[in-house]
């Protein structure tokens, strides 16, 4: 049968405006269901006609699922919350200033405008070989074309490959770790609080699926503690073009300091590994280390000790060792 | 008396429909009965078609019908048809199928059978040339023209082993050429340098990626086709149109009042707009075919790509005393000839005492190219301004002064035939952009740091053919007193419809707002003109209607004669009239004039025609004829020589040295384009199409797998063309402003010219920001940067491509 792109196949549309009506249709409709947020990642799959759900539950008319409002201990924010809402919200600014960044450089102006914090942690890679409909591991197949000896890999990953090599496009996920976030992911009768940490899973756990979430599940809203209010923050993205490019190489850190040196810190990169990846042994190596640049250097060494590039990557190499040091000098970038 | 139009800034007729929305682009039409087409595209990137079944796609409710290759019509052997049996690249349209809406066409698509053949593909033209590497057709790897046509056809061309081994670890090789010229004596002329660089240098193929893609409607009505398309030219486009479909010029019908941008891509249209009008007349349906962004990347045309060894020799004063270009071009699924004029700009550029010039130009299985903005002149600008900054460096030369010690002036050549100028005012406009840029305080700052950013300074020259000659203007002055000019080239976006109609208005002294630009739609009576292309518009259109505009007035001052005595001579004419120039009193409105004109007949109201008009004109001129005061003439002015228009583009960047992140903070572009004839308009081109320049010096390219022969640059996201974001905010501009002496307005063409301008200021001031170190290939992604920065390993191989 031939193959035909950009033209979005016909599918059962629903658009529920409560959170019980979405997970019903959710958990009536089963596997076939597709689970819409702002549709940038989705409607590239539809168009595509290589991810074909029957039934799609559209989540723009579900009022609980937007906004953000302070709670006890921090915040949450909802998972149809825009990106650019995100971005300009004044606790978000004034406590964790690091996702606030991290919003304001996803993709473009209009891309915020429609895009949700929700929709942006379950993104699904941007690897080229499985967007371009290659039946890879990932596709449910037995191979991956990208680490193949002459593919094409520039960006892709220099850690935690385990049959696929792609990495986690979110610009937010990185963010969300460093600041401990929890993700609410509702399902019928049950609500599961997940770290983030644990919410992004690598091919060794589920090669078909970059986050927990599974068919008939919601993630509803993300719970941001106080833990890590107005700490120091840094976050980079690098990228090939500012007009709507996903990162490299990304890093987001948190960091408290006493006296001149690290008490902690949390820092976490993206763009290296199939899930956002938080560097324990960076943040283990730094943790009562003075504030320096032997510090940083010394950071950011720890950082690629166990990366292994592919074929056209080994930039990611000194690209990532870079950004750690400069997250570790701590100066706001 | 009116004022000038000329170098004034004016509102262009189409503003308003364009920023409203009004502006009816080719898929915005619609027809009644209309049905939609989708393509079918071939999934690899060389095979043969065994056999389609599209049974079951045929007998689906809603789908009306299909179109092959066996319904187009025969074409020459080397040419590319709208759809294919042998597909030569992954993407390349196979067959199209007609349905009530495009998601029932979609579906009939994905239920086609087509068994394909895979046959051996080559994405490289160096490894078509190597003894045993594969060829992209089956037929050969390059066409060898001739006017022999039993010499003529496709030949094979492939260098020995001792080719690809005499060149060094990573230099290009260089087996016999295609194509080799030399002017002077090189052998003296390296000899005589004080130094000489011989560098290796790779260019990317890159997409058009125009705003509109180019899709088309079509339909058939009492044996006319009527055809609503995306394309840079109109009277030419229609006359394509005919030819390919064996249809006399009268018998197409074809509206491009405004396209989306072409870039070169859609000079006459495309390929694929034969086919809504042959599915059309194949199914008695008008027919919408709605190219996708996919699609478009595909066959939406591209810029070849250049491997090439470039050996230069210099005096030690700078003077350029011998160049040694050798290019192997890409020339994709049907072939391209850019090197012949990157040999030419390079001559035109350095004005060298010696140059040869060797190239091959071999089938790939990747996309077609076509012109590109700046064809050929783009990539060789972008490749050489780096080794004249690597020069001057060595030199101990300022980077402008050894641009300004080489540049051509009024006595400048170019080419093998050393072809005279009709003006050159280069140094003038180096002058120009160092002030305007500050190039004297800015190359101050260039290697300062602060702290992981390094600032750098770059300058590039960038010329570009600006003109052509002989083509027609037609102009109605109509009893309502207007003055109507009827435009026969299109509207992509550079305001030429309303620009070059203001040559028209200045000779007779016609304010603009009594001017009326008929223009995009062949029904209303257009001349043939030249095509939207080639930056030739400026320059033929400002003739070809300052040409009919004399006609015009002419024929006013000899109707006033007869109408109040005296001689034509002594009268001119001036806000819609026409009058004795001892006394303003005695006068006579162009609307009464127009009258007149119908009353007298004869060649006055377009009855009688100058014999030298195209029969395009001709035939316009005659459906117009008794509506008013007809003017029709050729553009006949003298012209000596090759007139070509030059941009200097000035950037500062700021490197960061620990990720390879460039931040470009300002442009400057200065231009001689001759006769400055509309500000606004001009700033848009010297900006717009630096915008695209830094696109390919930063971040645009092609990336092909290897192994599998297809394309993952398919999406704007993975091609990566530069957006606003990529801009700098500041942004000026200049011209120099003096008139080309052979062209009666002084205009010459400036669309092309700026691409060049702003890759090579962008590639040279990185080069500058990373301490004079300059990378050889484009773009300078993160990547490559970074890697230069850390002293690693180069991500590709110095000349790997598709990467």
């Amino acid at each position: 049968m031939a193959v035909i792109r950009d033209m979005i196949p016909a599918f059962e549309l629903f658009q529920p405006t409560s959170v019980d009506d979405a997970l019903s249709l959710l958990a009536q409709h089963g596997d076939d269901t597709w689970v819409l947020a702002g549709g940038l990642d989705s409607f590239d799959w539809f168009k595509d006609r290589i991810k074909r759900p029957k039934v799609v539950v559209e989540l723009s008319g579900v009022e609980e699922l937007k906004g953000i409002r302070s709670t006890e201990d921090g915040v949450e924010i909802g998972a149809m919350t825009t990106l650019t809402e995100v971005a300009t919200n004044s606790e978000i600014l004034a406590n964790y200033g690091l996702l606030a960044k991290a919003a304001s450089q996803v993709a473009t102006p209009q891309i915020r405008n429609q895009g949700t914090l929700g929709g942006n942690v379950s993104q699904d890679t941007r690897c080229w070989y499985y967007r371009g409909g290659w039946p890879c591991y990932r596709a449910g197949g037995n191979i991956c074309y990208a680490s193949a000896p002459q593919a094409m890999n520039r960006e892709h990953c220099i850690f935690g490959a385990d049959r696929c090599v792609a990495v986690n496009p979110s610009d937010t996920a990185p963010t969300l770790i460093a600041l401990d976030a929890k993700m609410i992911v509702k399902r019928a009768n049950r609500e599961r609080v997940i770290d983030a940490e644990d919410f992004f899973i690598g091919p060794g756990t589920d090669i078909t699926r970059m986050t927990v979430l599974r068919p008939g599940d919601l993630l509803t809203s993300i719970r941001i503690p106080a833990t890590w209010a107005g700490a120091s923050f840094y976050w980079e993205k690098v990228e090939d073009r500012k007009s709507w490019d996903f990162a490299l190489v990304s890093v987001a850190r948190a960091m408290r300091v006493s006296n001149g040196s690290i008490t902690e810190a949390r820092v976490v990169v993206n763009g290296v590994a199939p899930y956002p990846m938080r560097l324990d042994a960076v943040e283990a190596a730094v943790r009562g280390r003075p504030l320096s640049e032997e510090t940083a250097q010394m950071g950011g060494e720890v950082a690629i000790r166990r990366a292994k590039a592919l074929r056209h990557n080994d930039y990611k190499l000194p690209l990532i060792r870079n950004l750690v040091r400069r997250a570790l000098r701590g100066r706001p970038a | 008396m009116a004022e000038k139009l000329i170098g004034k800034d004016i509102v262009p007729p189409d503003l308003v429909a364009k920023v409203t929305g009004r502006a009816k682009f080719a898929e915005d039409f619609r027809a009644p009965g209309m049905v939609f087409a989708k393509l079918l595209l071939s999934p690899m990137p060389h095979a043969r078609v065994r056999n389609v079944d599209a049974s079951e796609a045929l007998s689906m409710p809603g789908v009306l019908g299909m179109l092959t290759p066996d319904d187009l019509p025969e074409a020459p052997p080397r040419s590319e048809r709208a759809l294919t049996y042998e597909p030569l690249y992954e993407g390349e349209p196979i067959l199209a199928v007609a349905a009530v809406d495009e998601t029932t066409a979609a579906d009939a698509v994905e239920r086609i059978k087509v068994d394909f053949e895979p046959l051996p593909f080559v994405l490289d033209p160096l490894k078509s040339l190597h003894p045993n590497g594969p060829n992209a057709r089956t037929e050969g790897n390059y066409f060898f023209r001739s006017r022999d046509p039993e010499e003529q056809g496709f030949r094979t061309l492939k260098w020995t082993e001792a080719d690809f081994a005499e060149a060094g670890e990573g230099r290009m090789p260089m087996g016999e050429p295609q194509t080799e010229w030399t002017v002077g004596d090189i052998d003296a002329g390296f000899a005589e340098a004080a130094l000489v660089l011989d560098e290796t240098i790779v260019h990317q193929s890159l997409s058009h990626h125009p705003m509109e893609p180019r899709s088309a409607m079509a339909y058939w009505q009492n044996g006319k086709l009527y055809l609503h398309t995306s394309t840079q030219s109109v009277a030419q486009t229609r006359v394509g149109v005919a030819r390919a479909l064996d249809l006399e010029p009268d018998d197409v019908v074809l509206i491009g009042e405004y396209c989306g941008g072409g870039f070169g891509s859609k000079i006459r249209g495309s390929p694929i707009q034969l086919v809504p009008a042959l599915l059309s007349r194949k199914i008695g349906r008008p027919v919408m075919l709605r190219i996708t962004r996919y699609e478009e990347n595909y066959i939406g045309r591209s810029r070849p790509g250049f491997q090439a060894r470039v050996k230069m020799g210099y005096r030690a004063d700078g003077r350029v005393t011998a160049v040694d270009l050798y290019i192997v071009e890409d020339g994709g699924a049907y072939g391209s000839g850019d090197f012949r004029t990157a040999g030419t700009v390079a001559s035109l550029s350095y004005q060298p005492l010696s140059m040869r010039l060797r190239g091959v130009s071999l089938y790939t299985n990747t996309p077609p190219r076509s012109a590109q903005r700046g064809p050929g002149g783009a990539q060789i600008v972008g490749m050489l301004e780096p080794i004249m900054d690597k020069a001057a460096r060595q030199l101990g030369i300022d980077r402008v002064a050894i641009r300004r010690i080489n540049a051509p002036d009024n006595n400048g050549w170019l080419g093998p035939q050393r072809a005279s100028l009709t003006s050159a005012y280069v140094r003038e406009a180096l002058d120009k952009g160092k002030e305007i840029f500050g190039w004297e305080e800015k190359i101050r700052l260039s290697g300062r740091r602060n702290g992981t950013k390094v600032t750098g300074v770059g300058v590039g020259l960038s010329p570009f053919v600006g003109g052509s000659t002989g083509f027609d203007g037609l102009l109605v002055i109509r009893p309502d007193g207007k003055l109507y000019i009827h435009q026969g080239i299109g509207n992509l976006g550079t305001h030429s419809i309303a620009d070059t109609a203001r040559a028209a208005a200045d000779v007779l002294g016609m304010p603009w707002n009594r001017c009326v630009v008929v223009w995009g739609d062949t029904s209303n009576h257009l001349p043939w003109s030249s095509v939207q292309a080639g930056s030739q518009t400026t320059h033929a259109h400002t003739r070809a209607n300052h040409a009919a505009a004399m006609d015009a007035k002419r024929k006013l001052q000899e109707i006033a004669a007869r109408e109040f005595g005296g001689s034509p001579g002594d009268y001119a004419t001036a806000d819609g009239s026409v009058y004795l120039r001892s006394n303003r009193l005695q006068r006579m409105s162009f609307a009464y004039a127009a009258r007149r004109a119908i009353q007298i007949g004869g060649k006055y109201s377009g009855h009688e025609l100058a014999d030298n008009l195209n029969a395009v004109t001709v035939t316009s001129a005659r459906a117009l004829a008794g509506q008013g005061l007809v003017a029709a003439a050729r553009d006949t002015y003298r012209h000596e020589g090759s007139t070509w228009s030059f941009v200097v583009g000035f950037a500062l960047v700021e490197l960061d040295v620990e990720t390879g992140q460039i931040d470009l903070k300002e442009y400057t572009a200065v231009t001689d384009c001759g006769t400055v004839v509309h500000p606004r308009s001009l700033a848009a081109q010297l900006h717009g199409g630096a915008v695209q320049g830094f696109g390919i010096a930063r971040s645009q390219k092609w990336v092909f797998d290897p192994q599998w022969g297809v394309s993952f640059a398919k999406r704007f996201y993975t091609a990566r063309p530069p957006g606003i974001l990529d801009v700098p905010l500041e942004m000026k501009w200049g011209a120099v402003n003096k008139p080309d002496p052979q062209t009666p307005v002084g205009a010459k063409g400036i669309g092309e010219p700026p691409v060049g301008a702003g890759s090579a200021a962008v590639a040279s001031a990185i080069s500058d920001a990373l301490g004079g170190q300059c990378l050889c290939r484009t773009p300078l992604t993160t990547d490559v940067i970074l890697a230069a920065l850390e002293g690693r390993k180069q991500p590709y191989g110095p000349l790997e491509i598709h990467v």
